[in-house]
């Protein structure tokens, strides 16, 4: 089942969780809504499933106009956040639940809720109520419920936020694996970058209501979009700089931009990424380096990250290396080093018409 | 339930024992003893004559019988209305609402008396719907119905204001699941919501008898004290007791203060049971980011 969003528009009140979002969601595909709370992800989910209704815009299935259709109609599995099991039914009854409201004979009942536990896992639990199970336990129930009604489309909302972080990475590489068995088109809605990449065949990132930016995990990550995207995507050293000349400059370093040839220097915000920085306790020969000093460097496991001041002022610069790399260069607080740009990226401000 | 041996240390100090008498003593003098009164005085002439008194006085038997209906008719549209108004508070948000929740409060604000008069003044013979009930041969103010009426309106909140902080708790998600699930409007009712607030609503049924069984104000305004026909039981009481004839007014008043202990049993279970759930959904709340080891090793 193939979905698309067509110039859908939510307002809460004067909050405008969505402004004309388009979206297609080919079938069979794996997709995440990445962006920050309030950035309109869940809204759009919900009104996916028909559990809120857009202000104006279209929803279609397979080509299908299903905007008016009640959520009860939309055969749509729907995971929330925190679950919402129902806490007085066993699990065996949740995931029986939409079974029974559809009146299926009892033993098909049965053999399709036994069928679900297998696969999520949760045999022989079936009796136990929903508070008697951990919350790994408890998202998979919630799986389970949810593709008990042979939905059409699968949705998720955070699905791994309330589990702690070894559950979530093990439950995130089963449900890739799930979803590669049953092959099911999947929306799913988190605010965490890794998770989107590494589960997720394509990532819409989104912002304010709109989306910033969509495509395969590798392009979002590697070509962002917009700076908002560069920014949430994290880790990243912001400076103001200029261009000019096919060129940017950033502390006076200029990095090739051949996007903007013109004559007329403009200022520009550069981005650098801590990975995509080298640095060396000489300065090697050309103008591409900057001049800096170490004020301290923090090992979280294989990499080490080592924060300088730029010589000539300015913000704390930030650079990671491999660790093995960082016990090699052996660097102490007040080292002079030289820092070399492999890769930036540079946004331009919208151009300011004077009328 | 926390207390440790050093706090039953501490109440034996002289202001602890002081505090304890004063308590025992208002309670006791208050409480206990109008209460054991009201049986000793029931039971004065024996069994037999407590029975008489009940059974064989057709007056009484009647407003045994009375209470025994209004009073169920009063709480079944109390449990329509305070659950319908409950779920319209705890799952929506309209303009007035607010406004909404503070008059469901007016019937515990406003004296019995005035509730009753103010029936009295809307649906009395020269009341405003008066001559349209005339016409239609309904009789409401001194019958059956104005007594419904009455309890009704004295009892209105106890039921939703059960519910709305209950629901509200709870939270619409799993209601939504349902929906999502196929279920329809009823299903999600019966399947979902109500197992999930049963026992607030079985406290509210609790307390809205128990304030329908012994209501007098309004319904004495409205009952026109008609012996045989519109007296309820503690109606009864108050007339058997003008009537000099205390042992059969206690007889009377003893049956109602075996209900009210009956009602404090079932409240004191159900608060048992509510204590349970909500400690229940709170350990749901907590182990939502739990450390569970079984989550890890299971199946791989």
């Amino acid at each position: 089942m193939s979905i698309r969003v067509d110039g859908v528009t939510k307002s809460f009140g004067t909050f405008k969780a969505l402004d004309h979002v388009s979206l297609d969601v080919p079938q069979g595909t794996l997709l995440a809504l990445l962006g920050p709370s309030g950035s309109g992800k869940t809204t759009l989910l919900r009104i996916i499933a028909g559990l809120e209704w857009p202000d104006s815009g279209r929803i279609e299935e397979d080509g299908t106009d299903i905007t008016d259709r009640h959520a009860r109609q939309r055969e749509v599995g729907f995971v929330f956040q925190h679950y919402a099991l129902f806490r007085h039914m066993s699990v065996f009854e949740n995931v029986a639940f939409g079974m029974r409201v559809r009146k299926a004979p009892k033993t098909e009942v049965r053999a399709r809720v036994e069928e679900l536990l297998r696969l999520v896992r949760l045999e022989g639990l079936g009796s136990r109520k929903p508070a008697q199970l951990s919350g790994g336990q408890r998202q998979r129930v919630a799986l389970a419920r949810a593709l008990a009604i042979r939905p059409r489309i699968l949705l998720l909302d955070e699905p791994f936020g309330a589990l702690d972080a070894k559950v979530r990475v093990e439950l995130r590489q089963w449900l890739r694996r799930l979803h590669d068995e049953i092959g099911m088109t999947t929306v799913f809605v988190t605010h965490d970058q890794e998770e989107a990449f590494e589960l997720a065949d394509e990532v819409v990132v989104m912002n304010h209501g709109r989306v910033e930016q969509r495509g395969k995990p590798d392009e979002v990550f590697d070509k962002p979009a917009t700076p908002f995207v560069m920014d949430f995507l994290g880790n990243v050293n912001v400076y103001h700089g200029r261009v000019e000349k096919g060129r940017a400059f950033w502390h006076g370093v200029p990095i090739d931009y051949p996007d903007y040839p013109h004559a007329q220097a403009r200022p520009a915000r550069v981005y650098l990424r801590p990975h995509e920085l080298d640095i060396t306790r000489t300065a090697p020969a050309g103008e591409g380096s900057l001049a800096a000093t170490v004020i301290r460097q923090t090992r979280t496991g294989p990499i080490t990250r080592i924060t300088c001041q730029p010589g000539e002022g300015g913000g704390e610069l930030h650079v990671d290396l491999p660790s093995a790399a960082a016990r090699e260069l052996d660097l102490r607080s007040g080292d002079a080093v030289s820092i070399i740009p492999r890769h930036v990226r540079v946004f331009l401000p919208a151009p300011e018409y004077v009328i | 339930m926390t207390s440790k041996p050093r706090d039953a240390a501490t109440a034996t100090s002289p202001l602890g024992l002081l505090l304890i008498t004063g308590a025992v003593a208002t309670v006791g003098l208050l409480i206990v003893a109008p209460l054991a009164s009201v049986f000793v005085d029931a039971f004065s002439n024996g069994p037999q004559a407590w029975w008489e008194a009940l059974a064989h006085d057709p007056d009484t038997r009647h407003a045994i019988w009375l209470s025994l209906t209004v009073a169920p008719i009063a709480v079944l549209i109390n449990t329509i209305f305070g659950v319908a108004a409950a779920w319209l508070v705890a799952r929506f948000r309209f303009p007035g609402r607010s406004l909404l929740v503070s008059l469901f409060d007016v019937p515990f604000s406003v004296s019995p008396v005035v509730a009753g008069l103010a029936l009295v003044l809307i649906f009395g013979r020269q009341g405003l719907l008066g001559p349209t009930l005339a016409s239609l041969a309904v009789k409401v103010i001194f019958a059956w119905p104005g007594l419904v009426l009455a309890t009704t309106f004295v009892t209105l909140p106890l039921v939703a204001r059960e519910l709305i902080p209950v629901m509200e708790a709870i939270g619409p998600e799993e209601e939504l699941a349902a929906v999502s699930l196929g279920a329809s409007g009823w299903q999600v009712f019966w399947r979902v919501t109500l197992p999930n607030i049963r026992w607030a609503l079985l406290h509210g049924i609790v307390l809205a008898n128990a304030r329908a069984m012994g209501e007098f104000g309004a319904v004495y305004v409205v009952s026109g004290h008609i012996a045989g026909a519109t007296d309820t039981m503690p109606l009864r009481v108050e007339k058997l007791f003008q009537e000099y004839r205390t042992p059969a007014s206690m007889a009377v008043a003893s049956v109602l203060a075996a209900l009210a202990l009956l009602t404090l049993v079932a409240k004191v279970f159900i608060e048992r049971q509510l204590e349970a759930e909500s400690q229940e959904l709170e350990a749901a709340r907590a182990t939502s980011a739990d450390t569970d080891p079984t989550t890890g090793g299971d199946g791989s």
